[in-house]
């Protein structure tokens, strides 16, 4: 029997009583990414050695009968946007193909110091702007669903890799939905922390201020084992939050009795296919069968989420991606002219297309003359987005709707049209906007196709989403629905 | 408010990009559908909001100004394709 039928916690406590050991995990991983990631394409480095060492000396601690880290033992992927010391890390780009850090994220020696087992570096749009993981310089990750269709992007590597049981659990990051939306085309958790909640330095800066790394696991109780591990404040990131950091898994009661859900009408309306509008409403269901009680609100300024996070996150990355210069790393296409003409082809040779079109249109809004028009503009409405969460969270302890508008869609169907492939963000945008948290959990099927449940809460509050997640999965048990590869 | 082939050069320019004379008709055209999207904004009234530009309830981070390890010059070159008596090299900056 596979071990990936285990939860985290199961796994820990097998360790303990030597029912297995980290290097059948690892080995476990290892074969079975050589097994299924010629079909799914999940990862662009693999970290086989570094593993198998570390799995050997993790043995040698568990037989020792030295202290434990939280996650010990358990053989992790990360996102390829998240730095590895020694370990190639691209951003799915070509401009970082032999980029090699030179410092752990403070995430990645989080997951070292907790014990776990660094399996390699996962695939991912490029700088991680896309939504279907076509736009890797490394070939598109496919679904393990249905190997023609889309993972959701941007952290589709990540998502991909834990739906095929790959690997234990993955770490991504959430800018405008790059966890949630493709932990829901694939069928498994994806958690988006409160921003500031866990440390984003080490993380390659796409859009600083919505930026935010997070846990893709098989449950929800994987999901708060991970978080409990990544969270907490960090001196190197100054939009850390100084908070105290809960028990996540103490929070996993079971009990929603009386807890107030909010559905926007906006997340069930138009745009929404018939089939995820059917699906939420049957999950809506079983949550008032334990207990809660759910109202249908207006968030009325959901319609313009999506212009202003393209504004804001262009901006922003428009800034960030100018370090891309040819001369520090990366890249370096140098003809014989100047050093703008470095400046200009290294950058040229090394971004693919939808990285150059973000950088373009985050230029112009910021430029002169348009400054006031688009980026001031969109800063606006983004209190205005915010100010309806801070409204309906007066009255409502979650809100609740899908996580994106529809199933995940063939590879090659969107490509030719960036609008329509920025709408499918819809519902995931405004949460990054409002800085909360949110996660998506499966809760059931579309056509075959997985379909996802978002259940975001108040800042700092993962707790209770956390909460409300795990009562769900332990009364269905569409997580334990494996795909057929 | 269109833009043109024209601002569509001028923005590469500033944005450090060449683009080829394909890129910069495509990225005309889905500029103009991207900004056009965008217009929407400008119908909504935002007289007296606040802008934010992120949602943490901190202003400044100061630390004390000590001397810290850093990296090591090594370190620090290991990923330049061009180096000079520890140096980045770059081309020549002045004619």
């Amino acid at each position: 029997m596979s071990l990936f039928q285990y939860r985290l916690s199961e796994l820990h406590n097998m360790l303990h009583a030597g029912q297995a050991s980290v290097s059948e995990l690892t080995e476990e991983s290892l074969s079975a990414i050589t097994r299924l990631d010629d079909k799914v394409n999940a990862f662009l480095t693999l970290n086989e050695e570094g593993a198998r060492a570390d799995a050997r000396t993790l043995d040698d601690k568990l037989a020792s009968g030295a202290s434990r880290g939280l996650l010990f033992g358990l053989p992790a992927g990360i996102k390829d946007n998240i730095v590895t010391k020694g370990l190639r890390t691209t951003c799915a780009s070509r401009f970082l193909d032999n980029y090699q850090p030179i410092y752990d994220a403070t995430v990645a020696a989080k997951l070292r110091q907790a014990d776990a087992v660094t399996i390699g570096k996962l695939n991912m749009d490029e700088f991680a702007m896309g939504g279907s993981n076509e736009n890797s310089a490394y070939g598109p990750v496919r679904n393990p669903w249905d190997l023609e269709r889309v993972p959701g992007g941007s952290s589709g590597g990540s998502a991909a890799a834990v739906a095929s049981g790959e690997v234990f659990f993955a770490l991504g990051s959430d800018t405008g939905g790059s966890i949630r939306q493709p932990a829901s085309y694939c069928g498994v958790v994806g958690l988006k922390p409160t921003y500031g909640l866990v440390s984003r330095y080490g993380l390659v800066a796409f859009a600083s201020s919505l930026d935010q790394i997070g846990p893709l696991t098989r449950t929800v109780e994987d999901s708060a084992y991970v978080l409990q591990a990544i969270a907490g404040y960090d001196a190197q990131d100054s939009t850390s939050a100084k908070v105290d950091i809960p028990d996540y898994l103490s929070a996993l009661t079971g009990d929603i009795k009386g807890l107030r859900i909010a559905v926007p009408k906006e997340y069930l309306g138009e745009g929404v296919d018939a089939s995820v509008r059917e699906t939420v409403l049957s999950a809506l269901k079983v949550l008032e069968d334990l207990g809660a009680v759910w109202e249908e609100v207006s968030l009325p300024h959901t319609e313009y989420a999506v212009a202003t996070y393209y504004l804001l996150a262009s901006s922003e990355a428009s800034s960030n991606l100018a370090r891309f210069d040819g001369v520090r790393y990366g890249v370096r296409v140098d003809e014989g002219g100047g050093l703008l003409d470095l400046y200009l082809n290294s950058r040229s040779r090394g971004f693919g297309p939808e990285v150059k079109r973000r950088i373009m249109l985050g230029t112009y809004a910021l430029s002169s003359g348009y400054y006031d028009a688009y980026y001031l503009k969109a800063q606006k409405v983004r209190t205005l987005i915010k100010q309806d969460f801070d409204e309906v969270f007066k009255k409502y302890d979650v809100v609740i709707g899908p996580t994106a508008p529809t199933t995940a869609f063939k590879l090659g169907s969107q490509t030719e049209d960036p609008l329509t492939m920025y709408l499918n963000d819809i519902l995931t945008i405004p949460v990054n906007l409002a800085g909360i948290p949110a996660v998506s959990i499966p809760c059931g099927f579309a056509e075959g196709l997985p379909v996802g449940l978002q259940i975001i809460g108040k800042e700092f509050d993962e707790s209770t989403v956390l909460r409300v997640a795990h009562a769900y999965e332990q009364h269905t048990d569409h997580h334990k629905q494996r795909p057929q590869l | 408010m269109s833009i043109t082939v024209k601002d569509v050069q001028h923005v590469a320019r500033l944005a450090r990009l060449h683009l080829s004379p394909e890129e910069e008709a495509t990225f005309t055209e889905q500029m103009n559908a991207i900004l056009q999207y965008a217009e929407k904004l400008s119908g909504l009234n935002t007289e007296g909001v606040q802008p934010t530009t992120h949602v943490l309830h901190v202003s400044n981070v100061m630390r004390e100004d000590v001397v810290k390890e850093s990296l090591t010059l090594e370190e620090a070159l290991l990923n330049a394709s061009e180096e000079e008596d520890g140096q980045f090299k770059v081309p020549a900056v002045l004619e």
